[in-house]
């Protein structure tokens, strides 16, 4: 079967990199559709009234983008499910003492379910985004998920909540491009976009700093507590858990001989516990609600590279998959803030064998049925 | 690619304009191109072709020439008609209050919300009943204490019914107030005799019975006045300033005059197509409901709210398998509002955000409705379907 007989949705944001996928699409003949997820917003706190996804001026932008390629443009009311399943969780990841990564839930649920449904009933036969990654065909059959060509746009952190079935029907045409030759091509087609800044900030917070938006949507969470040491001692008081980050150093409003830095945020006692830099490093973790993207875990336990956020370098380490859905992860060497909530992605070279979310580190012991001291420490 | 077939079934947002129409048009885009106001003979040209289209019209209106004022379209002709109302009662020291129902076009309902908001004035929005049709008791009580002007649409944009303004016309002289009608949606349908409907002022739109776009009128009775809005030379009786659309004028005139003429072929056409939608989407869409007045409604209009659908992921199912629809709830920018007009009509706004509007015209075919009936009854099933996956 040709291109032209395949349709595909691609989820167009007006951005250079999702512009260029469908341009990639639609010069190989597919019959291309371009659609937006209109998502909600924080418009409570009297920030921005759009989310930055899909502000008037983003939306313009794609569906000039749709027009001068010729293809059909839609905006998809995505409001109350945005709302209800990644707004929603990151307040509740929050309440828990996580530092959740609510992109990932948005591709795990939004991006790569909602979406990908809605998609299909449109009869497409993929869905498209204009991520730096690349799906690849194993001669075994089954798919297998890739970085980008470009090391430094590589987006698969994000994407290693994807499984077969979402990959199968899933077409990533930028991932196999430098981000260079990305805006090279936006600009060959004229598209008016090639010079945008690419976006950081979470979408649904307007202008808002995410503590602000957690104050106005959760003010529990802003509740003052004990800052104690890793023993138990009170130091001072915090402004609220979700104020903090671990590894935070600066404005703690604590003193002491030695630089003391956030280890961990206890939610159930509200207590923030820091502790000097040598005890910050930590040479394990356990990543629950672990997606393993080739749809069951290896039987043995194998040594790949682990990357513990978005933007940080691999690390060595020993996997050892618990379960089908939790795997223990040990490092050559100890690691910086390990942040729980934080996706642990595991890779083998350029694949992306899957990954899961960073555990509180007293389920971590839990789990693990680890030293008296360690539970001390957070009980 | 293979070309799929294309059904258009969105005639009341606008039509395809009539061959002959472009016919008539043409020799005003380049063989006569004088300002209707110079007095040189490419002047006298242009002047003479727009007032010959303003007597033709004047004709099919039952007036005067003189009380039509050419515009740029619908929306114009109401504003003109509405804020110079409003100027109008400033000169006099006269109430600002508007008179207006809830579902009007949002020309008039945001130029009265403007004026309200600006001028001090108060809107009075008489409510209307489940058809969406004013009731005369309401609307006469509404009148008691005076306003700048009345306002009723004739035919609704989104639920087609038909209000009968000769009854409210009758009401608001008797009262002493202005009267007018946006009768954008009933030009080429229903009949346009300001005589005999008794109102002051009318609004008409050309791309609504296959002319362009981008010219319409505003029917002013003699011995009506106010201060235009649009200053500048003395265009129109003062009324309305702005260089002549000579092309267009020419065009509206006849394809007004094409319309009155092939009236009775035409409705019959619509009525014909209009029930075979109508029929097919009852008897095969559980749930789906007509909107508006069943019978009292313009010919080539069917309305519909389908119950759980979400209008603009319907649209977009509509539109991917070539079928042209339209939603008084759907928007271009995903964010749909439940419409005001089946808010108005006593709709809850769950409801009311699931409104699906269906037209026709000269150009549809039996074949067409066939399609569409096939393709909606699919979507309908798809996107129910795909709610319930998502239901937490």
């Amino acid at each position: 079967m040709s291109a032209a007989d395949k349709r595909v949705v691609v989820a167009l944001s007006g951005g250079v990199d999702s512009s260029v996928a469908a341009a990639l699409l639609a010069r190989e003949g597919y019959d291309v559709i371009g659609m937006m997820m209109r998502l909600w917003s924080d418009e409570a706190l009297g920030g921005a009234e759009h989310n930055r996804c899909c502000t008037p001026d983003q939306m313009r932008i794609a569906r000039r983008v749709a027009d001068t390629l010729g293809i059909p443009f839609y905006a998809l009311d995505t409001k109350d499910v945005f709302r209800d399943i990644v707004v929603q969780y990151f307040i509740d990841q929050h309440r828990d003492g996580y530092t959740p990564n609510p992109c990932l839930e948005c591709n795990r649920h939004i991006r790569f379910e909602w979406l990908l449904r809605h998609a299909m009933a449109l009869d497409a036969d993929f869905l498209a985004t204009g991520h730096y990654a690349r799906i690849a065909k194993r001669p075994e059959g089954g798919y297998l998920l890739k970085k980008g060509l470009d090391p430094a746009k590589d987006q698969s952190y994000v994407l290693s909540v994807m499984g077969q079935e979402q990959l199968a029907r899933t077409l990533f045409p930028v991932g196999e491009y430098p981000k260079a030759e990305v805006r090279r091509i936006a600009c060959e087609l004229g598209l008016d976009i090639a010079n945008r800044k690419d976006s950081q900030d979470l979408c649904f917070l307007g202008n808002n700093d995410y503590r602000d938006f957690l104050g106005a949507h959760a003010p529990d969470l802003m509740t003052r507590g004990p800052i104690v040491s890793s023993e138990g001692e009170v130091l001072g008081e915090h402004r609220g858990l979700s104020n903090y980050t671990i590894g935070q150093r600066k404005g703690l409003g604590v003193s002491s001989n030695e630089p003391l830095y956030v280890l961990a945020m206890n939610a159930i006692k509200n207590a923030l516990v820091v502790g000097t830099r040598g005890e910050l490093g930590r040479d394990r973790l356990v990543a629950e609600r672990f997606n393993w993207v080739g749809g069951a875990p290896p039987a043995v336990e194998f040594r790949a590279e682990v990357k513990i956020r978005y933007r940080s370098q691999a690390q060595m380490a020993l996997i050892k998959p618990m379960g089908d859905d939790c795997a223990l992860i040990e490092f050559n060497l100890p690691q910086q803030a390990v942040t729980p909530g934080q996706a642990a992605v595991v890779y083998q070279g350029d694949v992306c064998l899957g990954g899961g979310l960073i555990a509180q580190f007293a389920d971590e012991e839990d789990d693990l049925k680890s030293s008296d001291q360690m539970i001390q420490f957070i009980a | 690619m293979t070309t799929k077939p294309e059904v258009y079934l969105d005639y009341s947002a606008s039509t395809p304009v009539d061959p002959r129409v472009i016919d008539a048009m043409m020799p005003y885009f380049g063989k006569v191109y004088g300002n209707s106001t110079s007095s040189h003979r490419q002047g006298r040209r242009g002047e003479a072709a727009i007032e010959d289209a303003r007597a033709r019209i004047a004709r099919i209106l039952n007036c005067q020439p003189s009380e039509i004022v050419f515009t740029s379209c619908g929306s114009e002709s109401d504003n003109l008609a509405i804020r110079g109302a409003a100027w109008r009662a400033r000169q006099r020291m006269a109430p600002m209050r508007i008179i207006t129902s809830p579902v009007e076009h949002s020309a008039v309902i945001n130029t009265v919300l403007q004026l309200s908001d600006l001028m001090d004035g108060a809107s009075v929005v008489v409510p209307v009943d489940k058809h969406g049709l004013v009731k005369t008791e309401d609307f006469t009580a509404a009148c008691q204490n005076g306003a700048a002007i009345a306002s009723v649409i004739y035919a609704n944009n989104e639920v087609g019914s038909i209000n009968d303004v000769a009854a409210l016309a009758a009401i608001a002289r008797q009262h002493g107030l202005l009267f007018h009608t946006d009768a954008v949606q009933a030009g080429g349908q229903l009949s346009l005799d300001v005589d005999a409907l008794g109102v002051d002022l009318l609004s008409l739109s050309a791309h609504k019975f296959y002319g362009p776009k981008g010219v319409g009128l505003l029917y002013v009775k003699d011995g009506v006045e106010f201060p235009s809005i649009l200053t500048g030379g003395g265009h129109e009786g003062g009324r309305r300033a702005g260089t002549h659309n000579t092309a267009f004028i020419v065009g509206m005139a006849k394809a007004l005059e094409l319309a009155y003429a092939e009236k009775s072929e035409r409705l019959a056409h619509y009525r014909k197509m209009r029930g075979k939608l109508i029929d097919g989407i009852l008897s095969r869409v559980a749930g789906a409901e007509l909107s508006g007045h069943p019978v009292n409604r313009l010919p080539s209009h069917a309305s519909f709210v389908l119950p759980g659908i979400d209008a603009n992921a319907l649209l977009m199912h509509l539109d991917t398998n070539g079928i042209a629809a339209s939603s008084g709830s759907a928007c271009k920018t995903g964010n749909p509002e439940p419409s005001d007009a089946l808010l108005a009509l006593g709709y809850p706004p769950e409801a009311a955000s699931c409104g699906l509007r269906l037209s026709v015209g000269i150009h549809t075919t039996e074949a067409d409705i066939d399609f569409a009936l096939d393709v909606l009854v699919n979507a309908v099933a798809k996107l129910r379907r795909l709610k319930r996956e998502f239901v937490a």
